[in-house]
C-alpha cells in the first residue's frame, strides 16, 4: 500500500464515515429521547434516495401513496383517542398536524408530477415528502407503548423495519436508482483525486453537528428534549410533554436521515432495502458513542468509514466481518468503563 | 350386486369422460407473476405466449396450454406441480421464473415422473434409479464465463481483474474464470468482492488497478453491476470489461452510463437476431420468434428470458411429434416417450441453442449457445 493508496481510502472512508455521522446522530438523538432504537432509520434515508430518483425521472413518488396511507391510520388513532377523552375541542388541532400538514408535500408533488422541478426545490420537496413518515410511525406504532421497556421497543422496531422494506418494495419497487449528481467539482490535492461530493458529504456532516449542537444547547426545544433524554418523569413534572418530545426528537431524526439520502443518492445505486447495511454501519458508531454522546458518536462513526474503506482493500470478502466485529472490543471497553444505567429501577 | 355393477359402470363413465378430456396434449406452465421473481416471470410469461401463437398443435393434436402464477414462492412452485400433475394430469410441464423454484419442481416431476423443461438453473443431483425426468435450457455459468475467456485470449488479453459480488454469484463466476485460466484463459490477477448494498468499491478498484491487468471480469449483475466500473473508470482505468449474461439489462445500461460503454459480455444469440449472419442456427427461428412475440405481446423481445419460455415449447414440440407415433396423450406411456424422445431428438435448433440431451445431465447446449456483444452507444452489439 502506496502513501497515495493510503490517502485514497482515507478520503473514501471519510466520506462513507460522514454519511454514517449524520445516522448515528440521528439514532442518538431519537434514543436519548424516546429509549427507542429506530431501526428503520436506514430505510428511510433509502426512501429519500428513491423519492428524488423518481422525482427526477418525472414519477409521482411511492411516498405520496405510504404518507397518505400513514396519515390517515395516525389521524383515526388520534380521533379515537380524543374521542375517548372527550376533549372534542381538540379535533381540529389533531386534523390539521396528522392528516393536513402531512399531505402538504404530497398534494404539491402529485400537483408537480409530470414536470421537473430545478435541483434545489426537487431535493427540499424530496425530503419534505419524507419528513412526515418518521413522525407518524412514531404516533402509530410507538406512541401506544411508549413506556414499555427498551427490549420490547427494539423489538417493535425490527419488526417495522421488516414492514417498511415491504412497503418500499411496494411503493418503489426492485429497481435501484442513482441520481444526478449535486456538483461535478473535482480537484487534485497532492495526486489524489477528491470529488466535490465527498468535500458535500463531510460538509453537510460538519453543518449538522453543529447545528444540532446549537439546537440543543441554545433553544428551548433542545433543553426540553434534552431534559426528556435524562429523566423522563422529571420533564413532565417540569411541563414538558414525553409525547411532544418524542416527536420533535422523530422529526429532527429524519431530516437527518433525509439529508445523508440525499447526500448518497448521487454516489451509489440505491435500492429499497439499501438504507438497512447503512444504518447498521452507522448503528456501530451510535454504539461507540454508547447511544449517549453526541461527540464520540461523530468520531467513532467516522471511524467505521475509514476502517471499512481499508478493511475493503484488505480483504474484501471480509469488509463487513471486519467492521461489525470491533462492536466486540467496544462493548468490552463500554461495559467495563461505564456505570450501569439501571433503568428498570427507576421507577 | 346391483350397486356394484352401477358403481361399476360410473366409473367407467368417469375414465371415458377423463380419457376423453385428455385427447388432446395438456402442457402446464409455472412462472413468477406476482413477487419478486415478477420482473424475470413476466418476460417468461411473454414468451410462452408467444411460442403458443408460434405453434398450438402437433401433428394434428392440438394443445392445451396451463398456465399458473407461482407468486415467487419456492413452496408453491412445488405444489403447483402437483396440482397440475394429480388435478389437471399434465403430459408435460414447464416452469419457473427463480433457480430454486426450478429446482423444487424438477424434484417434483422426478418424484412423479412427469417430464419438466425448466427455464432457469436448476442445481439437484442425477436420481440412482432410472433417468431423470426434467432437462434445463439455461447455459451454465462456467459456460458464460468461459465463452467471454475464450475470446479474451483470442483478443491478446493476458491478465484479468476479478471483481464481483460477494455471494453465491460471485463465486460462480471467479471459479468459471479461474477454470478458463487453467485452460490456457487470461490470468486472474485479484478476487475483490463487493454486496449489492455497499457503498463504495473504491478500495477494491484500487487493488484491482494495483495489478494492471488488461482487462476486468465484472462478476456482478443487473445494475449493482455497473458499480466497479464506474469506479475503475473514475480512477482513470483504461483496459476493457468483460462480463456474463447477467450485466444484459436496461438498468446497466442507464446507470453506468459513459463508464460502462464497449463492455463486452456472453449472451444468447437471441439478444441480437437481426443482427446475426444468414446461416447462424439461431437466424431462421429467431426471427420468427421475435415477429411473433412482437404481434402477441406489441413490444420488441430484447431480453433473454422469453427466449428461454420459447425454447422450451421448440423442444416439447419437436418431442411430442416424435412420442406421438407411440403413445398416446394423457398416459404415463406418453409421458416416457416425451422424455425419451426429448432425449432422443439431436441438434434442436432453438433460438438460444443446439439442443443435445442426455440422460447423464439436466444441461443440454455447447458453446454455440453464448455469442460476444458488446455495448456500443447504449446498445448491445453483435461481435464475430
Amino acid at each position: 500500500m502506496t502513501a497515495q493508496i493510503a490517502a485514497i481510502l482515507a478520503i473514501d472512508g471519510i466520506a462513507t464515515g460522514a454519511i454514517y455521522v449524520l445516522m448515528a446522530l440521528g439514532f442518538v438523538l431519537i434514543f436519548s429521547v424516546t429509549r427507542i432504537v429506530f431501526v428503520p432509520f436506514g430505510d428511510i434515508a433509502a426512501f429519500v434516495a428513491l423519492t428524488l430518483a423518481a422525482l427526477e425521472a418525472k414519477q409521482l413518488p411511492g411516498t405520496v401513496g405510504m404518507v397518505a396511507v400513514l396519515a390517515v391510520i395516525a389521524t383515526a388513532m388520534e380521533l379515537f383517542t380524543i374521542m375517548r377523552a372527550g376533549a372534542y375541542d381538540k379535533v381540529p388541532r389533531a386534523i390539521f398536524y396528522y392528516l393536513l400538514l402531512p399531505l402538504i408535500p404530497a398534494a404539491v408533488a402529485w400537483l408537480t408530477s409530470g414536470t421537473l422541478l430545478p435541483a434545489v426545490p426537487r431535493i427540499l420537496l424530496a425530503i419534505a415528502l419524507i419528513l412526515p413518515v418518521s413522525p407518524l410511525l412514531y404516533r402509530v406504532v410507538f406512541r401506544p407503548i411508549a413506556d414499555a421497556s427498551v427490549l420490547l421497543l427494539l423489538i417493535v422496531s425490527v419488526a417495522l423495519h421488516f414492514a417498511l422494506a415491504g412497503l418500499g418494495l411496494l411503493f418503489f419497487g426492485p429497481e435501484g436508482v442513482r441520481t444526478r449528481t449535486l456538483t461535478d467539482f473535482s480537484m487534485m490535492l497532492a495526486g489524489v483525486p477528491i470529488s466535490g461530493e465527498s468535500i458535500l458529504i463531510v460538509a453537510a456532516a460538519a453543518v449538522f453537528c453543529l447545528m444540532l449542537y446549537l439546537f440543543f444547547d441554545f433553544t428551548l426545544y433542545g433543553k426540553a428534549l434534552q431534559a426528556t433524554a435524562m429523566n423522563r418523569t422529571g420533564a413532565r413534572l417540569m411541563g414538558i410533554r414525553p409525547a411532544q418530545a418524542g416527536a420533535v426528537a422523530f422529526l429532527s431524526g429524519s431530516v437527518l436521515a433525509a439529508i445523508s439520502g440525499v447526500l448518497i443518492a448521487p454516489v451509489n445505486t440505491i435500492f429499497y432495502d439499501s438504507g438497512f447495511i447503512i444504518g447498521l454501519k452507522a448503528f456501530v458508531g451510535a454504539i461507540i458513542g454508547g447511544l449517549l454522546s453526541f461527540p464520540i458518536t461523530a468520531i467513532g462513526s467516522l471511524f467505521v468509514g475509514i476502517l471499512e474503506s481499508f478493511a475493503a482493500f484488505i480483504s474484501s470478502p471480509f469488509k463487513e466481518v471486519m467492521v461489525f466485529s470491533i462492536l466486540i472490543p467496544v462493548l468490552l471497553w463500554r461495559s467495563y468503563t461505564l456505570v450501569q444505567a439501571e433503568e428498570d429501577h427507576e421507577e | 350386486m346391483r350397486r356394484f355393477t352401477l358403481s361399476l359402470a360410473a366409473l367407467a363413465g368417469l375414465t371415458l369422460a377423463a380419457t376423453s378430456a385428455n385427447a388432446q396434449i395438456t402442457v402446464g406452465f409455472v412462472t413468477s407473476l406476482s413477487g419478486k421473481a415478477s420482473s424475470i416471470g413476466l418476460n417468461y410469461e411473454k414468451g410462452i405466449n408467444a411460442a403458443y401463437a408460434y405453434q398450438s398443435e402437433v401433428a394434428g393434436q392440438k394443445i392445451k396450454l396451463i398456465k399458473l402464477d407461482d407468486v415467487s414462492d419456492v413452496s408453491q412452485a412445488t405444489q403447483l406441480a402437483r396440482k397440475l400433475v394429480e388435478q389437471e394430469k399434465v403430459d408435460i410441464m414447464i416452469g419457473t421464473s427463480s433457480a430454486p423454484g426450478a429446482t423444487a419442481m424438477l424434484s417434483a416431476a422426478n418424484e412423479l415422473k412427469v417430464p419438466l423443461i425448466a427455464i432457469s438453473p436448476v442445481r439437484l443431483g442425477i436420481p440412482k434409479k432410472g433417468h431423470p425426468w426434467g432437462i434445463c435450457v439455461t447455459q451454465t455459468p462456467s459456460l458464460m464465463v468461459s465463452v467471454i475467456a475464450n475470446r479474451m485470449k483470442r483478443d491478446g488479453i493476458k491478465t484479468a481483474g476479478f471483481i464481483g459480488f460477494n455471494d453465491s454469484w460471485g463465486d460462480l463466476v471467479y471459479n468459471g474464470a479461474k477454470k478458463a485460466e487453467a485452460s490456457g484463459g487470461p490470468k486472474v490477477t485479484s478476487n475483490e468482492r463487493y454486496s449489492r448494498t455497499d457503498t463504495t468499491v473504491t478500495a477494491q478498484a484500487l487493488k484491482v488497478l494495483a495489478t494492471h491487468p488488461d482487462g476486468v471480469y465484472d462478476g456482478g449483475s443487473a445494475t449493482q453491476g455497473a458499480l466497479p466500473l464506474i469506479e475503475l473508470r473514475k480512477l482513470g482505468y483504461k483496459g476493457g470489461f468483460f462480463g456474463t449474461p447477467s450485466l444484459l439489462n436496461r438498468d446497466f445500461v442507464r446507470i453506468g452510463g459513459k463508464a460502462v460503454e464497449g463492455v463486452q459480455v456472453s449472451a444468447g444469440p437471441v439478444i441480437v437476431t437481426s443482427q446475426l449472419p444468414a446461416n447462424h442456427f439461431s437466424k431462421k427461428i429467431g426471427t420468427a420468434f421475435h415477429k411473433v412475440f412482437k404481434k402477441v405481446n406489441g413490444t420488441e423481445a430484447d431480453d433473454g428470458f422469453s427466449g428461454y419460455a420459447f425454447d422450451a415449447w421448440v423442444i416439447f414440440l419437436k418431442a411430442a411429434n416424435t412420442a406421438l407415433k407411440t403413445a398416446k396423450p394423457g398416459t404415463q406411456a406418453f409421458r416416457e416417450a416425451l422424455m425419451q424422445a426429448i432425449y432422443s431428438n439431436k441438434e434442436v435448433a432453438g433460438v438460444h441453442a443446439v439442443y443435445n440431451f442426455t440422460p447423464k445431465s439436466y444441461y443440454g447446449v455447447d458453446d454455440r449457445s453464448l455469442v460476444v456483444v458488446k455495448l456500443v452507444k447504449g446498445h448491445w452489439i453483435y461481435q464475430p
